[in-house]
């Protein structure tokens, strides 16, 4: 059975005719998966080269540079929490934010918690300098949050 | 000009009601300069975008006109068009504004561009978190393509183009242009050893121009209102450097930090860091006092209080010891705040954003984080302060060990932070004691 989708096959297929190369759909084909299955699985990194005409090991070297990109081993919860700790939200209380929430809900970066509802992350610079500490769900970034909102966005309660 | 007079340019629409909509873009005079564009050469285009003086806004100040005469002549086969949206410098999110607020004057100077290069496809790579960006730019691009402003014959002109976005996955060394393309291209974002240079073999092995988001907005408003209006603003080229090129035009400040109101303030280059933060910015929070303000993004280094009197324009940080303008990104420091628990955040930016290319950058952005959480943790000893400035001066491209500028902007935070704190270094370490941040260690 196949591991993409069907919508995941077509997001691709569309891809391949804006570029000269095929090569260059890995971005985008790596971004549905992982949207449509919260990791990119072995299985999927094959499918996907031999759409791409690549071998695997091309699709894993490009997917493990990126930290944005999991790995079945090591999947997304259902909500993905960014909170940035550079400069601008650090001096504004980034880093505290960070902490409170991962002793808040038993978690280091990178983890999930046990339900597998969120999995916070820390972030670089999220170019939200102006509503600093901001946070990314998922895409959407929100503005000068306390870890209370944090929880009550993500978790539905506060 | 006075800062007080001056009408926002680039911000003119921001907060007008739908002013993401083609319609209104339209009825506020949207897509005539395109139309104007359209009925010249592409050379002529080039060379009004050249008199305006017209610099780059992502960081490195080049010349766009210039930059786009790079492009070989009579070339067979396509050219391509970047639009680099990775903005991702610690401070910086003027492209996010500008793409959620009036995408279209984005995009507008997006087409203009592409006619004056050549450009038959543009490739608009957007960092992944600005998922609203994306979102709006997405709609945008589909009103441009109903209403003849992409596609193929644009408004009758004979002249076809598409623009595609591309999203990142967050690394910011996709925002060096060799690393956009190679990022653009489906491989990790190694930043390419240059020449060849885009303009000759960019994107796909073909000839490539990479612009930034804020440039783009730019290039509309000289179409419609002409060079000498551009250059009617800023900073006049210094007569007696043959090498500066001026600081036109209106210019996007980033103000985050220790001020009372955060944000982003359109002006005419040029202003001082102190006239920013007391007048547009509401001063330093809480009735304290400036320690350090970073002009452009932190790989710019550090200014001091005392510094604060210079101007924001490409020459005025590089006088006071800063790596230059950047983006034009100011964040202020408190008096109440730690210089070496800044520096840590800085240096730990730069070990988890660099791409691990050369031993250099991976190396020396790694050992600086490592010897402040050293120094922050109690344990620090006085030769540390010189360590870190002997790597500090060994790694980038200036010191000549390095592929691209990652480096340098790793090294000039060190630089700045030790040579205008040293004393507060000596006192940190000497005392022993611990840092009460609660940052979590470790680059990641």
């Amino acid at each position: 059975m196949s591991e993409l989708s069907p919508n995941a096959k077509k997001v691709i297929e569309d891809h391949l005719g804006r570029y000269p190369s095929k090569q260059a759909v890995t971005l985008p084909a790596l971004h549905v998966v992982q949207e449509e299955t919260g990791c990119v699985s072995r299985k999927a990194i094959s499918e996907i080269a031999d759409i791409l005409e690549l071998s695997p090991a091309q699709i894993n070297d490009t997917l493990s540079f990126y930290g944005f990109f999991r790995t079945e081993e090591d999947p997304l919860g259902k909500k993905r929490v960014w909170i940035c700790r550079s400069l601008p939200c650090m001096l504004r209380g980034g880093e505290e934010l960070l902490a409170e929430l991962c002793s808040r809900w038993g978690i280091q970066p990178g983890q999930t918690t046990a339900d597998g509802e969120v999995t916070l992350e820390l972030a670089e610079c999220l170019g939200a300098c102006d509503g600093a500490p901001c946070m990314l769900v998922n895409d959407e970034l929100t503005l000068r949050v306390t870890a209370d909102d944090v929880e009550k966005q993500v978790r539905g309660n506060s | 000009m006075s800062g007080s007079e001056f009408k926002p340019v680039l911000l003119g629409r921001r907060g007008k009601p739908n002013s993401h909509k083609l319609d209104t873009y339209k009825a506020d005079g949207g897509y005539q300069a395109l139309a104007k564009a359209l009925a010249m050469k592409d050379t002529e285009v080039i060379d009004v975008v050249k008199a305006s003086g017209l610099r780059g806004r992502g960081g490195a100040g080049f010349p766009t006109g210039l930059k786009w005469t790079f492009l070989p002549k009579d070339v067979q086969g396509p050219i391509y068009l970047c639009i680099n949206g990775d903005e991702s410098e610690p401070g910086t999110f003027n492209n996010r504004v500008l793409i959620e607020e009036d995408p279209h004057q984005v995009l507008e100077g997006i087409v203009i561009s592409s006619f004056a290069t050549r450009a038959t496809t543009a490739y608009f790579y957007l960092r992944y978190e600005y998922g609203r960006c994306y979102r709006v730019l997405k709609d945008a691009i589909d009103e441009m393509y109903a209403n003849n402003l992409l596609g193929k014959n644009i408004l009758g002109s004979g002249y076809s183009l598409d623009i595609h976005l591309h999203r990142g996955a967050c690394a910011y060394i996709c925002g060096e242009e060799t690393g956009l393309i190679e990022s653009l291209e489906g491989k990790r974002a190694w930043p390419r050893i240059k020449p060849p240079f885009p303009a000759i073999e960019g994107a796909f092995r073909r000839p490539t121009v990479v612009n930034n988001v804020e440039t783009m907005a730019c290039i509309p408003h000289i179409l419609n209102h002409g060079p000498e209006w551009f250059m009617s603003m800023g900073i006049p080229k210094d007569p007696n450097n043959p090498r500066d090129a001026g600081s036109y035009g209106p210019k996007l400040y980033c103000i985050s930090g220790h001020v009372e109101k955060p944000g982003l303030v359109e002006l005419p280059m040029g202003i001082t860091a102190r006239e920013l933060i007391d007048k547009h910015a509401g001063g330093v929070w809480k009735g304290r006092k400036a320690k350090a303000v970073v002009p452009g993004g932190i790989s710019m280094g550090f200014m001091s209080e005392k510094e604060l009197d210079t101007p924001l324009d490409f020459a005025g940080p590089g006088r006071v010891g800063c790596l230059g303008l950047g983006t034009a990104a100011v964040i202020v420091i408190d008096d109440h705040t730690s210089m070496v628990d800044v520096l840590y955040n800085a240096c730990r930016f730069f070990a988890h954003e660099s791409c691990g290319q050369c031993t250099p950058c991976r190396e020396g952005t790694a050992w600086s984080t490592k010897i402040l959480e050293r120094i922050r943790d109690g344990r620090g000893k006085l030769s540390d302060i010189d360590l870190l400035l002997e790597i500090s001066s060994s790694i980038g491209t200036i010191p000549g060990t390095t592929i691209c500028g990652l480096a340098d902007g790793a090294a000039w935070p060190m630089k700045t932070a030790i040579n205008k704190f040293r004393g507060e270094f000596e006192e940190y370490i000497k005392s022993g004691r611990r840092s009460e941040s609660k940052a979590l260690a470790g680059a990641h």
